[in-house]
């Protein structure tokens, strides 16, 4: 066989990633200020954004293995924006957990580019590299803070959860394997229509694993149990991260998987992701109405989110995906938006994670109160912030394609879920303060909170240009 | 972009700055931002109209707001004869009244307040004239609405004046109700909700009939009287004439803006702005003209015995209004327009002029109680004589030549109602005149009938409200010029420019008559004037006591007309008062404390309780999890495997 150089050019973007994460793990030697390092890979994040834009970016490589095209274009400026943000809100909070280690960067960046791979990937065993590179990357930063106990413990289970989770799918893969011969996504469609596979019991059992794995990623139910504890134990700024980041890489390779190589049994993994959306729905939105730790509830928080991206998904069409990538670009901003001010409340011993340290805090902070007011608005969905629009397309899609009882019932969870964000709201703006808080600001936050506030109200007001990228990028 | 588009954003970024920092950096400074913007809205308005009297005209969407299947709504502007018109109306009445609303309202506690009202309320009246699509037309129409709420219950802690305020924003709602319905047949219709597509596309449907509520309806005529409804609860017309009386708790200039010049004038824009979609129906014309010909005369006979000086202002006003859609009942949208614009300029001022009166009176409305005040503030009193002459008719002024293009139109026109709705609107003329010299005899001539204390107070008002009169009056005076029809103009070489400038958008139907009739016509709307003049001076001058003679001969009907035909007592009767039992009796006692109570309490309580149980399975313990996990695999294969039986 001879040796032909791949096309490099779709690939680009990966290759600086590996490049600038392998950087900053050596400049960590020399460098003493760690912040230069955050510049640094912010620097670096952007540069490799750039060259999406290169002639020749957009093209299938590697023999078919990985594919660049605009659906991953646009999952991976979802991935630029979620690990930036992360930067921008770590900073100065690094310094106040007293862990202010470079290795966090070149862990952030790693997990991003695991994220990278999986969004292009064409086959399933590049999937698995990329998805093995973001989980592993991620286990790691869940346990940063090193002397914690709680922080700790969240790797750990994250870790052996997951671990649990990749077998499920490389039994999945293993059976896609046996029955087709290939582990390329085109030519695992092509020979299931080919040879009649459709239907048959093992590779229903092939795609429910698969699923599952895939379904542990977006922390959806019955699979989320890792979410909670992961999410409160693992240093702040790294929740926040592997809130937006995993969970859009698993969304991506969720549209990519089920519409790429089975969509020959389009009714089968429908009918197994409905009951999760629903469930994911329910579980998340009904056990966050009772917690009492910021973090935590906005792990459930999470948790429903996934549930209602996945209507998109299960509406399968193209107005369907692309909804589902607008929710993942807005989720990513109001999320990150709450963790920011959730990460302004900490400072030296002082958590300020607990619901009630939000008592009264437009009195003492009106304008971090005002800001979490528009995150917790987005969030609820309530017009004219983005999330509205996320979920108006979501539901519209879904009904367009025949689930308006899916919708309805999403609907109702999602008014449930009003009480628990703006009971945050309730706490800031009608109870009186406690104890005084002291927010921990930087440039670099108020950059990050500048930059999710007004995303949040922009593509509340005109979300026409947002949802015109996600239909345009979806093949 | 367009420099157009500055026109409704200046006044909105006024009101932004107000609101921000009216309070706490700005203060009783607060007008200049005000006054800046909307007078730069002016210029550009101005400037806007040249260009489009040369001939220029604009569609253009700003940026899609929302765009999904085939709906689509936007920001968009629409430049035509007829926006220019209004923009200038819109314009130059808002930039005078906010000038005299520095000396007016000065003092006042929430004076940023007032001005930042003042400018959101110009921003969405400009929003309303300049939308190109009917989503935006209703943005604005809300946001008159608004405001109009919020100005009106400006003093919020009089009871009155709160109440007015949610009075008119209830009665509205009975109006918009069918606006919003109309607007939603016309999408399903046309399946867009632009002005440019549903007008040139109307034509198509002009047969087609639907099924309304079990009955087949001509389609032209059900969307025409939905939108309609909307110009019925705007423009007070019968039977939601009721808040516009009671709005006049608002600060005078507001009720000169808003309850005079500008947002009640709104419904009479909707009809001209449809014009495309009204002509297809002989039906909807018949009713816009005679709800229009009843309401102008029902309002004149209450205006006639009232004595509150801003309410009998402001019953002309709706009086003046139903003859605008006289006009556009009869097809005449261009002289319902005309009227339109010289009304805004008289009324404006009439009811600045009763603003400036009551600034000397200490707040007295009361009419009887006033007297000879010609003495002490000539400005006002000349400025309001020029405009009751305005209104009343008299050749030469901006009145008469509006007025009497809408009677003769009524007379020479295709309308089968035409000839009936011109004796009323003749009879109305002479009310009008009669009503509005009661106002001038009692308020400025004789002696004065108030309290010694009052009488040394009387003062002329400071210039920063004189100055603003005396402009309004030069339009009360001048503003028909543009209008003088062709029986006068052509001997002097004089168009009737303003029909020819609205032509393009508004059409212009030829009169039938012959110059004789026409000449007819315009003699008999002078005499009825002058007459009513004369007969107020007869009853208020030369014989004072005829008024209180006639009211004790014939009180069984002054009665009626001083109890304004007890709409409202009736409204309370059949709408007010047994909604109110229902909300009591049965809403607050049955529905909400037995049904809804128990619903809202109970379901979250039982999903609190679940949430709670729910929450245990959280144990934290690891193997637990992975059992979870597992039990989730099994179970969804359990499920595949059921859907394979």
């Amino acid at each position: 066989m001879p040796l032909v150089m791949p096309d490099l050019k779709p690939i680009t973007p990966e290759i600086v990633m590996t490049c600038l994460a392998l950087f900053i793990l050596v400049a960590d030697v020399f460098i003493k200020r760690k912040e230069t390092l955050a510049l640094l890979s912010i620097i670096g994040m952007a540069a490799a954004a750039f060259t999406f834009a290169l002639p020749g970016a957009l093209n299938t490589t590697f023999g078919g293995m990985f594919i660049s095209d605009g659906y991953s274009m646009f999952f991976k400026i979802v991935f630029a924006l979620n690990v930036i943000l992360t930067i921008l809100i770590s900073v100065k909070y690094l310094a106040v957990e007293r862990v202010n280690f470079g290795e966090y960067y070149a862990l952030l960046l790693f997990s991003t580019l695991g994220m990278m791979i999986m969004a292009s990937a064409g086959d399933l065993i590049v999937l698995y590299l990329g998805l093995e590179l973001m989980a592993l990357s991620t286990y790691i930063l869940a346990g940063f803070i090193r002397y914690d106990m709680k922080s700790n413990e969240a790797a750990l289970k994250y870790f052996l959860l997951g671990s649990f989770a990749s077998a499920f799918l490389l039994y999945g893969i293993s059976l896609a394997y046996g029955l087709t011969g290939t582990t390329n996504l085109d030519r695992i469609a092509m020979t299931i229509s080919e040879k009649g596979l459709a239907g048959k019991p093992a590779l229903t059992l092939s795609m429910i694993m698969i699923a599952v794995a895939f379904s542990f990623k977006i922390a959806a139910v019955p699979f989320h149990m890792w979410a909670p504890d992961a999410y409160e134990g693992a240093p702040t700024s790294v929740t926040a991260f592997m809130s937006v980041g995993p969970k859009a890489a698993g969304f991506a390779v969720i549209g990519r998987v089920f519409l790429m190589a089975f969509p020959m049994v389009r009714a089968e993994w429908v009918a197994v992701f409905i009951p999760i959306a629903i469930m994911t729905m329910a579980v998340g939105n009904i056990v966050a109405l009772s917690q009492t730790n910021i973090k935590r509830m906005l792990a459930y928080s999470s948790i429903a989110h996934a549930g209602y991206a996945l209507l998109g998904i299960i509406a399968g069409t193209a107005d369907g995906l692309a909804s589902m990538m607008n929710y993942m670009l807005i989720y990513a901003f109001m999320n990150m938006g709450a963790f920011a001010v959730i990460i302004m409340l900490r400072s030296e011993g002082f958590k300020g994670d607990a619901i009630s340290d939000y008592e009264g805090l437009s009195k003492t902070h009106p304008l971090a109160a005002a800001l979490m007011l528009v995150f917790m608005f987005s969030l609820t969905g309530i017009p004219p912030t983005a999330g509205f629009m996320g979920k108006f397309y979501i539901f519209m899609a879904a009904i367009n394609a025949g689930y308006t009882w899916l919708v309805i019932i999403a609907v109702i969870f999602s008014a449930i879920s009003a009480y628990f964000y703006l009971r945050i709201v309730m706490n800031m703006y009608m109870k009186d303060p406690k104890e005084t808080v002291t927010l921990t600001t930087s440039p670099s936050m108020g950059l990050a909170l500048a930059i999710t506030t007004v995303a949040v109200l922009a593509i509340g007001v005109l979300p026409a240009k947002v949802i015109y990228l996600a239909r345009v990028a979806f093949p | 972009m367009n420099y157009y588009l500055l026109i409704p954003f200046l006044p909105l970024a006024a009101f932004l700055i107000n609101i921000l920092f009216g309070k706490s950096l700005l203060k009783e400074n607060a007008h200049w931002v005000a006054i800046l913007a909307v007078a730069g809205s002016w210029v550009i308005s101005v400037a806007t109209l040249i260009d489009v009297m040369g001939g220029k005209t604009l569609n253009q969407d700003l940026y899609t707001w929302v765009s999904s299947g085939g709906f689509k709504a936007s920001v968009g502007f629409l430049i035509d004869p007829l926006t220019a018109v209004m923009l200038i109306v819109v314009t130059t009445c808002s930039t005078l009244i906010h000038i005299y609303s520095t000396g007016y309202m000065h003092g006042d506690n929430g004076y940023y307040r007032f001005f930042s009202y003042l400018s959101l309320f110009t921003f969405c009246m400009l929003m309303l004239v300049m939308a190109n699509n009917f989503m935006q037309l209703y943005f604005g129409w809300e946001g008159v609405g608004l405001c109009s709420y919020f100005l009106i219950g400006y003093y919020f802690n009089k009871k009155s004046a709160s109440d007015a305020g949610k009075k008119a924003f209830i009665v509205n709602r009975f109006g918009d109700f069918g606006f919003g319905i109309g607007i939603f047949v016309i999408f399903l219709t046309f399946g867009t909700i632009y002005y440019e597509p549903v007008f040139s596309q109307a034509g198509a449907f002009a047969t087609k009939t639907v099924n309304f509520l079990g009955y087949d309806v001509h389609l032209m005529t059900l969307i025409a009287l939905l939108l309609f409804c909307g110009s019925i609860g705007k423009s007070a017309q019968m039977p939601l004439h009721v808040w516009l009386p009671d709005a006049m708790e608002g600060p005078t200039p507001v009720s000169a803006l808003i309850h005079a010049a500008t947002m009640v004038t709104a419904g009479v824009f909707l009809v001209a702005r449809c014009s495309p979609i009204f002509s297809l129906s002989e039906t909807a014309l018949m009713v816009v003209a005679l709800t229009g010909a009843i309401t102008s005369l029902f309002a004149a006979t209450i205006g006639l015995v009232q004595n509150d000086l801003k309410r009998i202002i402001a019953y002309s006003t709706v009086s003046q209004l139903g003859y605008m859609f006289l006009a556009c009942g009869v097809g005449a949208y261009t002289a319902g327009i005309f009227h339109l614009y010289t009304h805004a300029f008289f009324k404006a001022l009439l009811f600045l002029c009763a603003g400036s009166v009551m600034h000397a009176m200490s707040g007295e409305l009361d009419i009887q109680k006033m007297g000879g005040l010609k003495k002490h503030m000539p400005i006002t009193y000349w400025t309001m004589l020029i405009a009751s002459l305005s209104i009343a008719g008299v050749p030469g002024l901006a009145g008469f030549f509006s007025k009497d293009e809408i009677l003769w139109m009524a007379y020479s026109g295709p309308s089968p109602v035409g000839k009936l709705v011109w004796l009323s609107g003749t009879l109305v003329a002479f009310l009008t005149a009669f009503y509005s010299f009661r106002l001038i005899f009692l308020t400025f001539h004789g002696k004065f009938r108030g309290t010694h204390e009052q009488e040394h107070h009387l003062h002329e008002s400071p210039k920063s409200m004189t100055i603003p009169l005396m402009l309004l009056c030069v339009g009360a005076v001048a503003s028909g010029w543009v209008g003088i029809p062709a029986l006068i103009g052509e001997n002097l070489g004089i168009h009737n420019y303003i029909a020819e400038f609205m032509k393009p958008v508004l059409g212009h139907p030829e009169g039938h008559g012959t110059h004789g009739e026409e000449m007819m016509v315009m003699l008999v709307s002078v005499a009825v004037g002058f007459a009513g003049i004369g007969l107020a001076y007869f009853m208020y001058m030369m014989r004072p006591d005829l008024p209180g003679k006639l009211a004790t001969q014939f009180s069984g009907a002054y009665k009626v007309l001083f109890n304004k035909y007890y709409v409202d007592e009736l409204y309370s009767a059949i709408i007010v008062r047994p909604t109110i039992w229902i909300a009591r009796n049965i809403l607050i006692g049955v529905t909400d404390a037995r049904i809804i109570e128990a619903i809202v309490n109970g379901v979250p309580s039982a999903i609190g309780g679940f949430s709670r149980q729910l929450r245990k399975v959280q144990t934290g313990f690891l193997h637990h999890y992975a059992l979870i996990m597992a039990a989730g695999v099994l179970i969804v294969m359990g499920l595949m495997l059921m859907r394979s039986w």
